[in-house]
């Protein structure tokens, strides 16, 4: 399947969680923040969530700004 | 003297409250952070980017500054409410900087889409600090909505053009109910300190400080020049004469 995942389509395989596709990008254990296809998903529901075909997978970070 | 600001229950003992963006390295911006005394200092949210080195948060959080998350960069409230609760998961705060932006050329706030993000996040249960034109009426609108504090601006972000409506400043201050903290325009120390004397219970700035020439000096300034200007309006200015008044008495 294909999933979006910050802007980047990826090709993945069939069965995937929410954490595996964070864990892509950053092993940051705090200060990390998802959300799958809009919504936002609590870091502790991030295993149990799985990601389908066409989904669009958000993971944010505090930067420097304002 | 003891005099702290209190923002929605919780006390700070420094009136400044920094933004992080524009400073070239942590390094500077930790030492400007530490020159400035701030304890409440503003973060972006943005997508992780793994070959990014460094974190902002760590550095925050060695240093025992609270963080508050900003929504910059959305242009609905729809955006400035996602960008919000992901902050609110990804930091463990409830405490928000709103902003919602018209235009890139200004970076002025949209009232319209301003008011119903902050009305959405209040019901949410968030403390909602939001940047704000220098309307009196949307200030007291933003009141009303349940914001903890209103935080005008004195000219555009990143401009340094100061305050360019201290009448609206005024009269902001002189109605709100909560904190006006004076947001983005701020130049050089001077600017600072006018929007303390004017009444703002606290001064939000980064630009000043990080593109300095020496943020840490210029960071510094800006915690003297809101201490000053806190103490002058605590003391009460004299008043603008047309004509001198002897400091010496006239006989004797």
């Amino acid at each position: 399947m294909q999933v979006i995942i910050n802007g980047e389509p990826h090709r993945m395989p069939e069965t995937m969680s929410l954490a595996q596709a964070v864990a892509l990008l950053t092993s940051a254990p705090t200060g990390v923040a998802a959300a799958v296809n809009g919504d936002v998903v609590r870091r502790a529901a991030w295993d149990s969530t799985s990601l389908a075909d066409g989904d669009e997978v958000d993971v944010l970070t505090a930067v420097q700004g304002g | 003297m003891d005099d702290p600001l209190l923002i929605a229950g919780e006390t700070f003992s420094s009136r400044l409250i920094m933004g992080t963006g524009g400073a070239p390295s942590l390094d500077v911006l930790d030492r400007a952070l530490i020159a400035s005394g701030t304890e409440l200092t503003t973060v972006a949210m943005r997508r992780v980017d793994p070959s990014s080195a460094g974190s902002v948060l760590s550095l925050l959080a060695d240093r025992g500054i609270r963080v508050l998350p900003n929504t910059a960069g959305c242009f609905t409230a729809t955006e400035a409410v996602r960008v919000a609760r992901l902050a609110r998961e990804a930091l463990g705060t409830s405490w928000v900087k709103l902003e919602v932006i018209a235009d890139e050329r200004t970076l002025l706030p949209d009232p319209v889409e301003l008011l119903a993000a902050a009305d959405q996040l209040v019901a949410d249960g968030f403390t909602v600090l939001p940047y704000t034109s220098d309307d009196p009426v949307l200030a007291r609108r933003l009141e009303q909505a349940g914001c903890a504090a209103v935080m005008p601006l004195g000219s555009p972000i990143g401009s340094g053009l100061g305050i360019r409506n201290q009448h609206n400043i005024e009269l902001i201050v002189e109605s709100a109910g909560v904190p006006v903290i004076l947001d983005a325009g701020i130049g050089t120390a001077s600017d600072a300190a006018i929007a303390m004397e004017l009444g703002c219970a606290a001064v939000l700035l980064a630009t000043s400080v990080t593109r300095a020439r020496s943020p840490e000096l210029m960071a510094e300034s800006m915690r003297l020049a809101v201490a000053a200007g806190r103490l002058a309006y605590l003391a009460g200015r004299v008043p603008r004469r047309r004509y001198a008044l002897a400091s010496s008495p006239p006989t004797g």
